[in-house]
């Protein structure tokens, strides 16, 4: 390949993990949510709420760390309202979820609304030293900003905790049989708790790095249903952290495609492209849905289901 | 501290009250909210509920927007009650649109009493056959409903863009991403003359008495019903849950698909990109806020679009985001889900241990 081919592969990979990134941070923090046997179909509502917050914060002039840490904290915020509904008060969290997205759209309109159409210093990017010299790898790899690397470490620091920690065996535990970690003393609530609230912080970063990094605006409902592609995500990774990052590449490579194809002359109209991402979910839920047993064996056994500990 | 205590039986009594309470809290919580943005909170909620309603215009305006959610929701409600989560009703609204609207155009300048009941049936068919997507890959693929069912909404919301924006655009339309209006044969005939309400607003009963009569007098409904209780027991006696996931799937995104045909042939009388202010969406609320039945749906449905008019005049009045109107329908489905705790839970304040004998 000449050199000039390689920029261009070496841009096209940049661009995929770029694209990818909000959903491995949202895929990632539902999965530990599922793990402990709730099921938060709001992803996408404390999504834009994550990125409404960390935007604001961002205009306001008050530094990307800040703007991170907001878009992290209104996500748990909203997360919190699905705790109080579906854990506290034992709704149904389907119902619950449902209600968190469309609350979440809304809101994020009415708060965002004097945002719109406003600039901000998008988040830098920090190339690592000598890394970042390797032809290919390093200008698609290790040229991006601290939230990218933040979510990969993420998948190795997560299964560490889910599977190599007694805190992630009881989180486990919690999610496979309540009644049974209930029985032995674990605080069923206080774990599903914690677990909510740090798909919450998670989602809320994925929405961070929308409205900070991948496009520096914010626009009403600018995740245009990332959040749910995360929830077909955790489906598809049958809740192994590492599938989740290679499941978000995958729908990054799609996205990337949808947007470059044009450029490469493929004659196809722009919204029959952009449809891509949203067939490429269904036709993965498929692929991974066929064999029921599959996803019996590795669904945690209590996902969705209320705990009643006064049985 | 306060406590929940199960309640031996789920209260008859709890399942009225709670969308009142939920309501009222909305109310209340809708005061504090334009406090917070600095307006005198009566006055504001007055402008956002009740000035709407202060004309003949208003209130025809008022049973328009009621008409596509009661229509949705009586037929998503049998869904819910069968533990089939059609969340892809805007897309099914925007499917129908599309049918429908790709028929009216078909029929451009024929007319004939024939024309409109055709490209109504386009509809329903249209949105059908997208809720078919969904309903075919669960029951063969056991692909989850609620995520392939909103994908599908993208999807649609996309399909329409490329329409206007391509094939279908009107050829006398400036370059504008719409098509061209439809011809008087393909109009709803409008109800009260000089108004936008149609003669569409009296679907909405009959779709709820059908809704009714499907649910409490066919062997169907009790089929909903017995495998919305536990999955389990219709095996046992006999019936899996295909025929239901594929009924109640096709039920509604037929009526979602007959909303949206009436979106376009009344108040809009061509397809543009937007067809639906998220009728869809409301749907889903109303049809838990009318406790899944059918005469609640229909009053459910008018306290929802009137959330829609309040946020025009709460824009105009007031100068808030027209997204107050989200705000408002997320927290009634908020204080719903919380009300309705106190339908199988007695809330009990519980003294601390020491205090206990």
């Amino acid at each position: 390949m000449s050199e000039a081919e390689l920029a261009t592969l070496a841009a096209i990979l940049a661009a995929m993990i770029r694209a990818a990134t909000p959903l491995v941070f949202a895929a990632l923090g539902e999965l530990v949510t599922e793990r402990a046997g709730v099921l938060n179909l709001g992803l996408e509502g404390m999504m834009l709420m994550g990125a409404v917050a960390a935007f604001g914060t961002a205009h306001a002039g008050a530094g990307h760390g800040a703007a991170m840490a907001a878009g992290a904290a209104a996500g748990v915020g909203m997360s919190l309202l699905f705790a109080f509904l579906a854990l506290g008060l034992r709704a149904n969290q389907v119902a619950c979820g449902l209600a968190l997205s469309i609350f979440g759209v809304g809101l994020s309109a009415f708060v965002g609304k004097s945002l719109v159409g406003t600039p901000i210093a998008a988040l830098p990017a920090l190339p690592i030293p000598l890394l970042s010299e390797i032809p290919v790898l390093g200008p698609a790899l290790f040229s991006h900003d601290i939230l990218v690397y933040a979510s990969i470490l993420a998948v190795p620091a997560i299964s560490w905790f889910l599977f190599r920690t007694r805190a992630g065996l009881v989180l486990r535990a919690v999610g496979e049989n309540h009644d049974a970690a209930h029985d032995i003393g674990y605080g069923v609530l206080k774990v599903r708790t914690l677990a909510v609230m740090f798909g919450g912080a998670m989602a809320g970063l994925a929405g961070a790095y929308l409205s900070l990094a991948y496009t520096p605006m914010w626009v009403e409902n600018m995740s245009s249903g990332r959040g749910w592609i995360a929830l077909a995500l955790v489906v598809f990774a049958t809740w192994v952290p590492v599938r989740a990052l290679m499941g978000a590449y995958l729908f990054g490579g799609v996205t990337i495609l949808q947007l470059h194809a044009q450029n490469w002359g493929v004659p196809v109209s722009a919204q029959i492209l952009a449809m891509l991402p949203y067939l490429a979910t269904i036709v993965v839920l498929v692929l991974i849905s066929r064999d029921e047993t599959k996803i019996k064996l590795n669904a945690p056994a209590c996902l969705g289901k209320v705990f009643h500990s006064g049985r | 501290m306060l406590r929940l205590e199960l309640r031996p039986q789920a209260s008859r009594t709890m399942t009225f009250v709670a969308p009142l309470l939920a309501i009222a809290a909305t109310v209340a919580a809708g005061g504090v909210l334009f406090a917070a943005l600095g307006f005198a909170p009566l006055p504001a909620l007055a402008t956002f509920f009740l000035s709407p309603l202060g004309d003949l215009y208003g209130v025809t305006e008022w049973l328009l927007k009621a008409t596509p959610l009661a229509i949705i929701a009586c037929a998503l409600a049998l869904g819910f009650r069968g533990n089939v989560w059609n969340i892809g009703a805007e897309g099914q609204l925007i499917a129908g649109a599309i049918a429908a609207g790709g028929t009216a155009l078909a029929l451009y300048e024929v007319s004939g009493l024939w024309v409109l009941p055709t490209v109504l049936l386009a509809g329903v068919v249209g949105g059908a056959a997208w809720a078919a997507i969904p309903a075919l890959l669960r029951i063969r693929f056991h692909a989850n409903e609620i995520l392939t069912s909103l994908m599908l909404n993208y999807v649609a919301v996309l399909l329409l863009a490329w329409l206007v924006h391509g094939p279908w655009r009107s050829p006398e339309g400036y370059n504008f991403p719409e098509t061209r209006m439809f011809t008087d044969s393909a109009l709803m005939p409008l109800l009260v003359e000089g108004m936008r309400l149609h003669v569409g607003v009296l679907f909405a009963p009959l779709v709820a008495v059908v809704a009714w009569v499907i649910l409490s007098r066919s062997f169907l409904g009790f089929q909903i019903k017995v495998i919305g209780m536990t999955p389990a027991a219709g095996s046992y006696a006999g019936f899996g849950p295909n025929r239901v996931i594929a009924f109640t799937l096709m039920f509604g995104g037929g009526m979602a698909g007959l909303a949206g045909a009436m979106e376009i042939t009344g108040p809009i009388g061509q397809l543009v990109p937007t067809v639906s202010p998220g009728y869809g969406y409301t749907a889903i609320i109303a049809a838990f806020l009318g406790r899944l039945h059918p005469i609640g749906i229909l009053l459910a449905a008018l306290l929802l679009a009137l959330t829609y008019m309040g946020g025009d005049a709460a824009q105009i009045a007031l100068g808030v985001p027209l997204a107050v109107t989200q705000v408002f329908q997320g927290m009634i489905l908020f204080f719903l889900l919380a009300a309705d705790v106190l339908i199988r839970y007695r809330v009990r304040l519980s003294l601390p241990h020491g205090a206990r004998r």
